[in-house]
């Protein structure tokens, strides 16, 4: 049996995390406060993911990128490539939050959403 | 002059705040007052997520959070001004104020809430000797630059100050292509949250140095490196090994200081711990009919607080409108002694208290297993174990105006390390 | 062919250049730096000395007093800001009377005017924080300050509209006579004057020994200060000086004339003469020694740091050296303390030195003021009301700190010699020389440069040189 010890990122809170694992498969979880802790410290071991954010360049705004999020959550493993994807993304304005600026980004089946409005850019 | 009920200056999340609690209040002449060219404030660079989760259950970025305010603002028609900065407000609550648009006015207000904010400290406050050249930023002000404007400020860089904006910089630089080579610490801790230390240092094997400081900078045009020691208890760097890291850039996320000169302008009491105002339960500071709230007030780790603190302040400016202007009695003192910093509030008054009433406060140091006291008086009304306690992150404690005594004048809060 | 080259862009080589553009010639300034004002005049005490510090006879000591009595009426000629807030030089035992009575007596023989010794009460009546530990002072009441920048930029934009050349970004890598006249071998290639005016500060020994046969030496002396926020400007009035005595060679607590209060400076000398790094030591030097004048310092307050270099002659007399040393080769050099206040004299006298030797004849249509950059602060609420009307510019506000509008950023940078980087509009007009040290303002002050100048981002830079303040676009490295 092995062990990790884990700081939850459900929330501000930062549970130190204590997981039981046996041949890769979490046996037991100590530490947490609440329910986020126990299915963050069972995903982080078994398939770690994150949400990513970032910035995608967008043409003709008043401002010269958009900030985004991953729709949904994305392998740990795939941050990088997600982040090096966004670089090739091109939007032009106006942009609304919530608007599909990617669609399975880095091959991952997740979209890029913006997360702010972007207006034309005025004279 | 023109006259509003109520002038909120910030038109950032505690203004916003604000100005929505006013408005469903029942206070029509109210007006925002934001210097930048968009409502929202800060959080329009903070564009990671965690944001909301106690105010919308979901966990939001920078600029989401902000625009379910925004858009409150505008379906109630509340009217601000954009790109205006205050240069100043007088005892007597007449703003001055100035902008591309408007151009130099003045304006009178019956009630201002103040919603400013705070700035960074920068490093000319730390005195770190060495060069002066291109490439030394605040984390907040490269935030601004990255997320917002879409420039690089560097490729090598090293951050000192494991704030959370330098952590949450740490990361935002490495996606965009820079390479993070440390985080340093001039405290045996860390004043960010425990999960940005997991999700952004952790997660890209950025090493983070606790008690170590920035001794030296190198470099007359650009920074080409720094000098990093470790610190004894008292800050002061061990003479020996030294580090020198070859770097373009330090980024400094050494603090946060409540942005007061307005308040000071006005006349406003300042308690030298937290920055900010001194305020009763209302919020209301010694300035009759000026309020104060959000990061002006003490610096929050979390914008849900500063919603639900701004909210309870653009109500009581309008409570305090509605009900005649009239002067609170805040007879009562709060204290924070013994490990507790600061209380805000600072006073209260006792006949205007809500049922509940929260205090918030902050540890000095890092404490663990010790109990967090709180006395009426010379009695100890409450004492509560605490697993931990650390400075980075603010705790809180309800009153119920049940509890309190006939004669209570002070209210102190303390850390009692428990006998092992 | 130029009639006169001035090597040297600071406060020396621009009063000249001013003085000189008094007269009808070709004349040309060069500097290493992307902006005048960038050497030893841009890190100093920023005190216009009484005069009675300098030996009795000396260069310094007339040059200071000449340079003092001249600096009001410059002041409004060339609009920039002074005030003469007078001095004190604090004697801290009573063993040192005779020390304060010596200085007393050399001012008197400088002709300095108005010195007074003043008793501990009559001390502390006129300067509270003051320590207790103080027994006695000399009163200088003509001492003053001045903004160096504010004054050495006016000196520079007046001569350049006087017909003066800059050549900035232009260091002069070797000088040498041929024949009748100088061969001045910079990056941008050779030019050619008739006359050569070393003011070039802590390098002027170098232009020298290409010159003279008499090597000379200078060594650059560092002085390390500390500033403090506007919101302690008012805890002395006077610059408050130390008696040299057992605390070694004294450190000043002054007031600017833009409210912040500074401390400095320490004297160390080094080899290095880009050499502007502060030290731990040095720091630590300015505020224990700055405190024993004034104990109750708010050093929590200190809003940024910074290290000047004084051009110390080794070898010399201990004096300020102005000569033509060589035919058609004329200096200022070793214009250490008090350099910044003897400027203005300085440049008279070697604007005529060089002009009898040339036989230069003075210019009817000679402009002698010089309007400064609009203050709005400064104007009366009607009035700035009127400016914001006519030009909304002067409505926006960039600086929070110093509330400074993009108005007088846009002057700074269109005006003669205008800013061209973020330490260029610093200079001007104060934009991120307040308590946040340009967090706020520095990336807005960047989109007007950018704007105004027609340069990309990532191509402005601090100050000049290789001083780029981003490094390119996000996720170019991706």
């Amino acid at each position: 049996m092995t062990t990790r010890t884990l700081t939850c990122i459900g929330c501000p809170l930062g549970c130190t995390l204590n997981v039981a694992l046996e041949e890769g498969r979490v046996v037991s979880v100590s530490g947490n406060t609440c329910k986020k802790g126990d299915d963050y410290a069972h995903k982080e071991c078994v398939a770690p993911a994150r949400t990513v954010t970032g910035t995608v360049r967008i043409s003709g705004g008043s401002l010269p990128v958009c900030s985004v999020k991953t729709a949904q959550e994305v392998p740990k493993d795939k941050i990088f490539e997600v982040a090096a994807a966004l670089a090739e993304i091109r939007a032009s304005a106006p942009v609304s939050i919530g608007d599909v600026l990617a669609e399975n980004v880095a091959g991952t089946g997740v979209s890029v959403v913006a997360t702010r409005h972007v207006a034309e850019k005025t004279a | 002059m023109e006259t509003y009920d109520i002038v909120i200056v910030g038109g950032g999340p505690a203004g916003l705040a604000a100005a929505i609690a006013a408005k469903k209040a029942g206070i029509d002449r109210l007006l925002i007052l934001e210097r930048d060219s968009e409502l929202g404030g800060i959080l329009n660079q903070c564009i990671h997520s965690g944001f909301g989760l106690h105010t919308f259950g979901e966990e939001l970025t920078g600029p989401e959070y902000a625009d379910r305010y925004i858009r409150q603002v505008r379906e109630l028609n509340i009217p601000c001004q954009l790109q205006t900065m205050v240069l100043d407000i007088s005892p007597e609550r007449v703003l001055t104020v100035t902008g591309r648009e408007h151009g130099l006015q003045q304006i009178a207000a019956r009630a201002i809430i103040l919603a400013m904010g705070c700035r960074e400290r920068p490093r000319g406050a730390l005195n770190i000797p060495g060069y002066r050249p291109a490439g030394i930023y605040s984390a907040g002000t490269a935030q601004r630059l990255v997320n917002m404007e879409g420039y690089l400020p560097g490729k090598e860089i090293v951050i000192l100050g494991s704030g959370d904006i330098g952590l949450i910089m740490a990361r935002r630089m490495s996606l965009e292509g820079a390479h993070v080579k440390v985080v340093a610490e001039v405290l045996p801790y860390s004043g960010g949250l425990k999960r940005n230390i997991a999700q952004c240092l952790d997660d890209f094997g950025i090493p983070l140095k606790l008690s170590h400081t920035v001794i030296d900078i190198d470099g007359k045009e650009r920074v080409r490196g720094i000098t990093l020691a470790e610190v004894d208890e008292n800050r002061r760097p061990i003479p020996g090994p030294e580090e020198y890291i070859p770097c373009d850039t330090l980024l400094l996320s050494v603090g946060l200081l409540p942005e007061n000169e307005l308040s000071s302008s006005a006349g406003v009491t300042l308690d030298s711990v937290t920055g900010g105002p001194v305020v009763t339960e209302s919020l209301l500071t010694s300035v009759p009919g000026v309020f104060a709230c959000g990061n002006v007030l003490h610096v929050h780790d979390l914008v849900d607080f500063v919603s639900e603190e701004a909210s309870r302040a653009g109500s009581n400016a309008a409570a305090y409108l509605q009900g005649g202007e009239k002067a609170e009695d805040a007879s009562v003192c709060l204290v924070g002694k013994k490990g507790v910093r600061y209380t805000v509030p600072q006073l209260l008054d006792v006949h205007q208290m809500p049922e509940q009433l929260t205090v918030r406060f902050r540890v000095g140091q890092s404490y663990r297993d010790a109990s967090l006291c709180v006395w009426f008086n010379d009695t100890c009304f409450r004492r509560i174990r605490k697993r931990i306690m650390a400075p980075g992150e603010m705790e809180q404690f309800t009153l119920r105006r049940a509890d309190l005594p006939a004669d209570l004048h002070t209210i102190t809060f303390t850390v009692e390390e428990d006998a092992k | 062919m130029y009639d006169v080259i001035v090597i040297g862009a600071g406060a020396v080589g621009c009063s000249i250049a001013r003085e000189l553009s008094r007269y009808q010639l070709r004349l040309c300034v060069l500097d290493k730096n992307e902006d005048v004002c960038e050497g030893t005049s841009k890190a100093n005490s920023a005190i216009v000395h009484a005069g009675f510090d300098a030996l009795p006879g000396s260069k310094k000591a007339r040059f200071n007093v000449l340079g003092s009595q001249m600096m009001e009426e410059l002041s409004h000629q060339l609009d920039f800001a002074y005030r003469r807030n007078g001095a004190l030089v604090l004697c801290f035992d009573e063993a040192d009377r005779p020390k304060l009575q010596e200085l007393y007596d050399r001012g008197v023989t400088n002709g300095v005017e108005g010195l007074r010794i003043l008793e501990k009460e009559a001390l502390h009546a006129m300067e509270p924080a003051v320590t207790q530990e103080a027994v006695a002072a000399l009163y200088a009441p003509t001492s003053g300050i001045v903004c160096p920048f504010g004054m050495t930029i006016a000196m520079a934009e007046n001569a350049c509209e006087n017909g003066a050349e800059f050549r900035l970004n232009t260091e002069v890598q070797s000088l040498r006579r041929a024949g009748d006249h100088f061969v001045v071998t910079t990056a941008a290639g050779d030019l050619e004057t008739r006359a050569v005016i070393n003011a070039a500060g802590v390098y002027g020994d170098i232009l020298h020994n290409q010159i003279c046969e008499k090597q000379v030496h200078i060594v650059p002396r560092k002085g390390e200060y500390c500033l403090l926020d506007r919101k302690d400007g008012h805890l002395v009035d006077h610059t408050v000086f130390q008696l040299p005595g057992k605390l070694g060679k004294g450190i000043l607590v002054t007031p600017t004339v833009h409210g912040n209060l500074l401390m400095g400076p320490t004297a160390a000398d080094q080899d290095a003469r880009e050499g502007t790094n502060t030290t731990a030591a040095g720091l630590a030097e300015s505020i224990s020694k700055a405190r024993c004048s004034v104990p109750d310092l708010p050093l929590r307050d200190v809003i940024t740091s910074f290290a000047g270099l004084r051009a110390h002659l080794v070898d010399g007399e201990d004096d300020f050296v102005m000569q033509q040393s060589a035919p058609g080769y004329f200096e200022a050099i070793g214009i250490e303390s008090p350099g910044l206040t003897a400027a203005p004299a300085i440049g008279v006298y070697m604007a005529q030195l060089a002009a009898e030797s040339l036989h230069l004849s003075k210019k009817e249509n000679f402009k002698a003021q010089r309007k400064g950059i609009v203050n709005p602060q400064e104007l009366s609420f009607p009035e700035r009301q009127e400016l914001v009307r006519q030009n909304p510019a002067y409505g926006n506000i960039i600086c929070r700190c110093e509330q400074i509008s993009e108005g007088e950023i846009l002057d700074a940078i269109h005006r003669p010699l205008g800013a061209r980087s973020l330490d260029g509009v610093k200079r001007r007009v104060r934009a991120g020389s307040g308590r946040c040290q340009g967090g706020f303002c520095g990336p807005r002050v960047m989109e007007l440069l950018s704007r105004e100048l027609k340069e990309p981002m990532t191509d402005l830079t601090k100050s000049g040189g290789a001083s780029r303040l981003v490094v390119g676009l996000t996720k170019e490295e991706l």
